[in-house]
């Protein structure tokens, strides 16, 4: 066998070797939440290596005293609803802003174009600790429209970054017809840019929407009362309360993993556009 | 006098203006604000207790804070466990994600499905991941444990995230191993790959193939091609990948505060924020540690900003 042969069968050997583990290692986790979320206390306790799904044996019971016992019914609505206003504001107001930075002539253009950049690898934990202390002498910390503001802070330097870049792409020739015509900068927007733009568009509300539902850290700190608590805060009060009931934790982490998976695997390739175009913090 | 009329320029000024309002506002009171307000608080001597008083914009100045951070006696090993983290969890995700980019590229089918499986760890939410690889590697119900113990790999269960050291007997040498802090780093491996993978794989589809045609024709085998072409044509995204990972894993709080609490020898710096404020109500101290953090921040923008991205 000529040494190109051998290489080649080596290669193939090793690649399909590495994709299983690869493959066991990024799935496992998941399947685990599942199994262990579908599973009773005592199943959990008396075969705790039980690597298999019975289907018979398929229990909600976990489900059912996670979203109707512990709030959880309250807390999906909290984020289905923080997320749908993120996405809305940011989209809109990054769509206004990034035609802005494209297509109007101002002073210091360039330097915003840098510092939004910058301000989007500002760490979390150096913003945290500040915004508590305003918040909490103010006396609106604990707010979900608070919140909100937050995460729209968060998102939209990158949104309008990202957008800018999609922008850039549209020949502005286009947008010449409608400003003869009398049409406003806002017009042109909702009537050209936007309807050119929905694959850009579609990338930044996704992304926007998965960093809104995924955030942990200033739910974590901003919000006391359980009724505003969004999923990812419930996750963690949940876990803290119960010690031994392994398969509440589990089904309360399929809840908050499931939407975005879903939304992931219907919008991939947005997303993947999104990720690399904005390089998502992380 | 004469009022002059508004220039095209002008409105067109006035319009950008009012449509970066919103946007800029948001980030001033939330981002910018916040930073300037983080350095105030750090030259204060503030308690959790003193944030509805006065004395909070009193103009008394005090760099106690500072000497009490870095004169602490665990800082030291704080900023050591930080590196350790910081460098080992970035050069870990680059490295998966650089064998997962080698594993999906080329054409076979079901090969955007793995694309997919492959990025799932950086999409769900960090809750959820943490808490799940906290079950699989609890030392009483942990699926990890179990197997490994029935299968007689382990003669009894390893607490993985709440033990500091791990004796090992390697062939007669005994070896420590930051049991916690390993755990941690390879969590971050898990979880973080996606990126570099998403990265490297764009870089590698962008490869011409000519190069591999024409190696090819001069006779270099797989192996060769790879270290002779592969490789080099991927040095620039894997530097910039390894800044980019190590910025953000230096700032990273979640995941840690999430799997350990940053106990067992996993506190960095990032966890010191957060137990100065709430383990210790002391708020100046813990804005003290989070100016340090934006020092370094800053520190490698400047160098990414001046050097690398004026190369690119």
């Amino acid at each position: 066998m000529s040494r190109e042969r051998l290489e080649k069968t080596i290669i193939q050997i090793l690649r399909v070797m590495g994709l299983l583990v690869f493959i066991a290692i990024v799935a496992f986790p998941f399947y685990w939440m599942m199994v262990s979320s579908f599973r009773s206390l005592g199943e959990i306790l008396l075969k705790p290596a039980n690597l298999g799904l019975d289907i018979r044996k398929i229990n909600l019971h976990a489900y059912y005293e996670v979203l109707f016992q512990h709030g959880f019914l309250r807390y999906i609505c909290n984020s289905v609803y923080v997320s749908v206003v993120t996405v809305v504001l940011s989209v809109t107001l990054a769509t206004v802003g990034g035609y802005a930075v494209t297509r109007l002539r101002f002073r210091g253009r360039e330097f915003m174009s840098y510092s939004i950049l910058l301000i989007y690898m500002f760490p979390a934990i150096v913003l945290v600790i500040p915004l508590y202390v305003m918040f909490s002498r103010m006396g609106f910390r604990d707010s979900i429209n608070l919140l909100i503001l937050v995460y729209l802070a968060q998102t939209l330097p990158v949104a309008l970054y990202m957008l800018r870049s999609y922008f850039q792409t549209l020949p502005p020739e286009i947008e010449h017809a409608g400003l003869i015509d009398g049409c406003s900068r806002f017009s042109v927007i909702w009537r050209i840019i936007i309807p050119l733009s929905a694959p850009g568009l579609a990338s930044v509300a996704l992304y926007t929407f998965m960093i809104a539902w995924n955030e942990f850290l200033f739910a974590f700190m901003f919000l006391d009362t359980p009724e505003k608590f969004t999923l990812s805060r419930g996750v963690v009060q949940l876990a803290g309360s119960v010690h031994l009931s392994k398969q509440l934790v589990m089904a309360a982490s399929v809840m908050v993993t499931l939407p975005i998976l879903v939304f992931f695997l219907l919008f991939e390739r947005y997303l993947v556009r999104g990720l690399t175009a904005g390089a998502m913090k992380g | 006098m004469t009022r002059r009329e508004p220039t095209f320029f002008d409105q067109e000024a006035r319009l950008a203006f009012w449509m970066l309002f919103p946007t800029f506002t948001v980030v001033l009171a939330f981002v910018i604000f916040p930073v300037i307000w983080n350095l105030w608080l750090s030259l204060k001597a503030v308690s959790l207790g003193d944030l509805r008083g006065v004395s909070l914009f009193e103009f008394n100045m005090t760099l106690e804070n500072y000497r009490k951070v870095f004169g602490d006696p665990e800082f030291g090993t704080v900023l050591l466990t930080t590196l350790i983290y910081t460098t080992a969890g970035s050069v870990l995700s680059i490295l998966l994600g650089l064998m997962a980019a080698l594993l999906v590229h080329g054409e076979f089918p079901g090969r955007s499905m793995l694309r997919g499986l492959f990025i799932s760890p950086y999409i769900a939410p960090v809750v959820a991941v943490t808490f799940t690889w906290s079950f699989i590697l609890d030392p009483q119900l942990g699926v990890l444990n179990w197997l490994a113990v029935d299968k007689g790999l382990l003669a009894q269960p390893i607490p993985f995230l709440s033990q500091r050291w791990w004796d090992l007997d390697l062939l007669g040498v005994r070896v420590r191993v930051p049991m916690a802090l390993t755990s941690v780093i390879l969590f971050e491996g898990w979880r973080y790959f996606p990126f570099a993978f998403l990265f490297i794989l764009a870089r590698l589809q962008a490869i011409p193939d000519e190069l591999y045609q024409a190696a090819s024709v001069d006779g270099a085998t797989p192996f060769q091609r790879f270290f002779h072409i592969t490789l080099p044509q991927l040095s620039a995204v894997l530097s910039t990948l390894f800044l980019f990972r190590f910025i953000w894993t230096f700032n990273k709080f979640d995941d840690i505060f999430l799997l350990t609490r940053g106990q067992a020898g996993t506190k960095v710096l990032t966890i010191r924020v957060y137990d100065y404020a709430f383990g210790e109500f002391n708020i100046g101290a813990s804005s003290a540690v989070a100016m340090i953090l934006f020092g370094v921040l800053s520190v490698f923008l400047l160098v990414y900003f001046r050097w690398i991205a004026k190369e690119e």
